[in-house]
C-alpha cells in the first residue's frame, strides 16, 4: 500500500518540479503527435472532401481501405511499417527506423483514416443538403469545398481532436518503429510501458497523469465546441425561458 | 434571355413507366409574373428545376434565347425550405456577391446593407442564419437571390410554410420585384396569393400542362375541367386521375 502512496507522491514531485527527463518525454510526445495530426489533417481534409464530393474509379476501394485502417490494430500498422523501413526493407536506405520520423509516419497512418472518413461523411451530407442551392448560385462542387469545410468546422475540429487522442495515446506502433530509445524516441506511452515493467511506478504514474489530463482537455474542447454550436442554434428557444 | 421554350419535354425515372412531366410544350415570354399552379405532386418543383437547369429532361429540349450557361448565371432561385450557410446573415449575402465577383468590397457592403434594410433584417446582420426564425430565413434567402439582380427569379412555394405576417412581407417584396426588370416565375398552390401576384398562369396537373393563359382569364373562366375543380378548391390532395 505504501508503495502506491510513495509512487504517487513521487509522481507529483516529477510533475511539479518539472523534472527534465520527465519534461523531455512529454515534449517529444506532444511534438510527434502534433506534427502527425497536422500532416494527417492536411491529407485527411482534402481526401475526405474528394471522396465525399466526387465519383471516381477506385473510390470504393479507398473507402474500404480507410474504414479498415480505422479499426486496424496499431501494433500491426507498426509491424508493417517496420518491415518497410527496416534495413533490409524497400525504404531501408532512408534509415528511418527508430527515429521520431518513423513514429510520425506510423501515427499519420493511424490518424489520417479517422479524419478522412469523418470529413467524407460530413462533406457528403452537407453537400447533399446544399448542392441545389449552391449550383443555383453558380458554385461548383470544387469551389464549394472551402465553404462546406468552414460551415462544418465544429464537427471537423472534433475529428481532428479525436485524431490527436488516438495519436498521443497509442503505444504499439510507436514502440515498434520508434524503439523507445531514451532521449531519442521515448514518448509518454512507451515510457509508461517500460517503467511499469521495470517496477518504477513513479515516472509511469506521472506520465499517466499527463496523458489523462491531455485527454480530458481534448474532450472538454470537443464538448465545448459542439455544445456552443448547439447552444447557438437553440438560443432563440432559450430566450423564451 | 427570353423566350424560354420547352419542346416536347418529358421527365421520367428509370424505375417506373409513369412520367413525372409529360410532353411539355410551352413558350414563356419576358413580360409579367408567371405563376405555376397545380395541386401537390403536379410537377411544379420539377418544372422550375428544369427551367433553372438544376436537372436535365429525359426527353425534349429546353432552350433560352441565350446560351444556357450564361442564362443560368443571370438567374436565382428560392426554394421552399431556405438553405442558408452556417454564418451570419451578412456573410450569406456576401457569399452570393463574391461568387459573382462583379463588385468591389465597398460596393458589396453598400449592396448588402441596402438589401438587409429593404428586407427589414438590418438588426440581424451579424446574427447566425441558423438562429433566425423560419420567416426571417426565407426573407434572407430571397435577399440573397435578389442581391445579384437576376434577370429571372425562380420561387418554389416560398411562403408555403410561413406565418401570415412573414408571408405578407415576402409578397410585398415580390410585388416590388415585379415592377423591375426581373422576371418572376413562381410555383404556388395558394390561390389567393396567386391571384394577387400573377400576370400569367401555367396550370399543371399530374405532369401535364392543362392551361397556360393570362391570369385574369384563368381565374375568371378556366378552360379545363380540372382547372375549374382546382379553383373550387377540390383538387388539392386527392388523386383525380379518374377525372381525366
Ligand atoms: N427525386 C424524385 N424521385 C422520384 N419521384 C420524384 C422525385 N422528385 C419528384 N418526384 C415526384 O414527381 C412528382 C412531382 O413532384 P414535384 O414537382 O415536387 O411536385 P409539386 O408540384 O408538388 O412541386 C411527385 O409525384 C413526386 O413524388
Ligand atoms: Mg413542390
Amino acid at each position: 500500500m505504501s508503495d502506491i502512496v510513495d509512487a504517487f507522491s513521487e509522481a507529483w514531485q516529477l510533475i511539479l518540479q518539472l523534472d527534465p527527463a520527465f519534461v523531455e518525454i512529454v515534449l517529444l510526445s506532444l511534438k510527434v503527435s502534433t506534427i502527425s495530426v497536422a500532416i494527417a489533417t492536411l491529407i485527411g481534409l482534402p481526401l475526405g472532401s474528394a471522396l465525399g464530393l466526387y465519383r471516381f474509379p477506385g473510390q470504393q476501394f479507398i473507402n474500404i481501405a480507410l474504414n479498415t485502417l480505422m479499426g486496424f490494430p496499431p501494433v500491426v500498422v507498426g509491424l508493417l511499417l517496420y518491415l518497410l523501413i527496416s534495413r533490409s526493407g524497400p525504404f531501408g536506405v532512408f534509415e528511418l527506423l527508430f527515429t521520431p520520423t518513423a513514429m510520425i509516419i506510423a501515427q499519420v497512418i493511424l490518424v489520417t483514416p479517422i479524419i478522412a472518413a469523418l470529413t467524407r461523411q460530413t462533406i457528403q451530407d452537407t453537400w447533399a443538403h446544399y448542392h441545389e442551392q449552391l449550383r443555383s448560385m453558380g458554385c461548383s462542387a470544387t469551389r464549394a469545398i472551402p465553404t462546406l469545410l468552414w460551415d462544418k468546422r465544429a464537427t471537423l475540429i472534433t475529428a481532428v481532436l479525436a485524431g490527436f487522442g488516438r495519436a498521443s495515446g497509442e503505444v504499439g506502433a510507436v514502440m515498434i518503429v520508434g524503439g523507445n530509445i531514451d532521449h531519442v524516441t521515448r514518448v509518454m506511452t512507451t515510457a509508461i510501458a517500460l517503467e511499469v515493467s521495470k517496477g518504477d511506478l513513479a515516472l509511469a504514474l506521472g506520465l499517466g497523469v499527463v496523458l489523462i489530463t491531455l485527454s480530458l482537455i481534448i474532450n472538454t474542447l470537443g464538448y465545448c465546441l459542439q455544445s456552443s454550436y448547439a447552444l447557438k442554434t437553440h438560443s432563440v428557444l432559450n430566450s423564451f425561458r | 434571355m427570353f423566350p424560354l421554350i420547352f419542346e416536347q419535354v418529358s421527365l421520367g425515372l428509370n424505375s417506373q413507366p409513369k412520367l413525372l412531366l409529360d410532353s411539355i410544350n410551352v413558350r414563356i415570354e419576358k413580360a409579367g409574373t408567371l405563376l405555376i399552379l397545380g395541386p401537390n405532386g403536379a410537377g411544379k418543383s420539377l418544372f422550375l428545376r428544369l427551367a433553372h437547369q438544376l436537372i436535365k429532361p429525359t426527353q425534349g429540349q429546353i432552350s433560352w434565347a441565350i446560351p444556357s450557361k450564361l442564362a443560368r448565371q443571370q438567374q436565382a432561385m428560392v426554394f421552399q425550405h431556405p438553405i442558408l450557410l452556417n454564418r451570419s446573415a451578412y456573410a450569406n449575402l456576401e457569399f452570393a456577391l463574391k461568387l459573382k465577383n462583379e463588385h468591389t468590397k465597398i460596393e458589396q457592403q453598400h449592396l448588402i446593407e441596402a438589401m438587409l434594410e429593404q428586407m427589414n433584417l438590418q438588426e440581424h446582420a451579424k446574427t447566425s442564419a441558423n438562429v433566425l426564425s423560419f420567416g426571417e430565413q426565407q426573407k434572407l434567402a430571397l435577399a440573397r437571390a435578389m442581391i445579384i439582380k437576376p434577370k429571372v427569379l425562380f420561387l418554389d412555394e416560398p411562403t408555403a410554410s410561413l406565418d401570415p405576417s412573414a408571408s405578407y412581407q415576402i409578397e410585398q417584396f415580390l410585388s416590388e420585384v415585379a415592377t423591375t426588370s426581373t422576371k418572376i416565375i413562381m410555383a404556388s398552390h395558394d390561390l389567393n396569393q396567386a391571384k394577387r401576384l400573377a400576370d400569367q398562369v401555367l396550370f399543371l396537373h399530374q405532369g401535364k400542362i392543362l392551361e397556360h393563359t393570362e391570369a385574369a382569364l384563368f381565374f375568371k373562366k378556366p378552360q379545363s375541367k380540372l382547372g375549374k375543380l382546382f379553383l373550387a378548391g377540390e383538387l388539392l390532395w386527392k388523386d383525380n386521375r379518374s377525372l381525366l
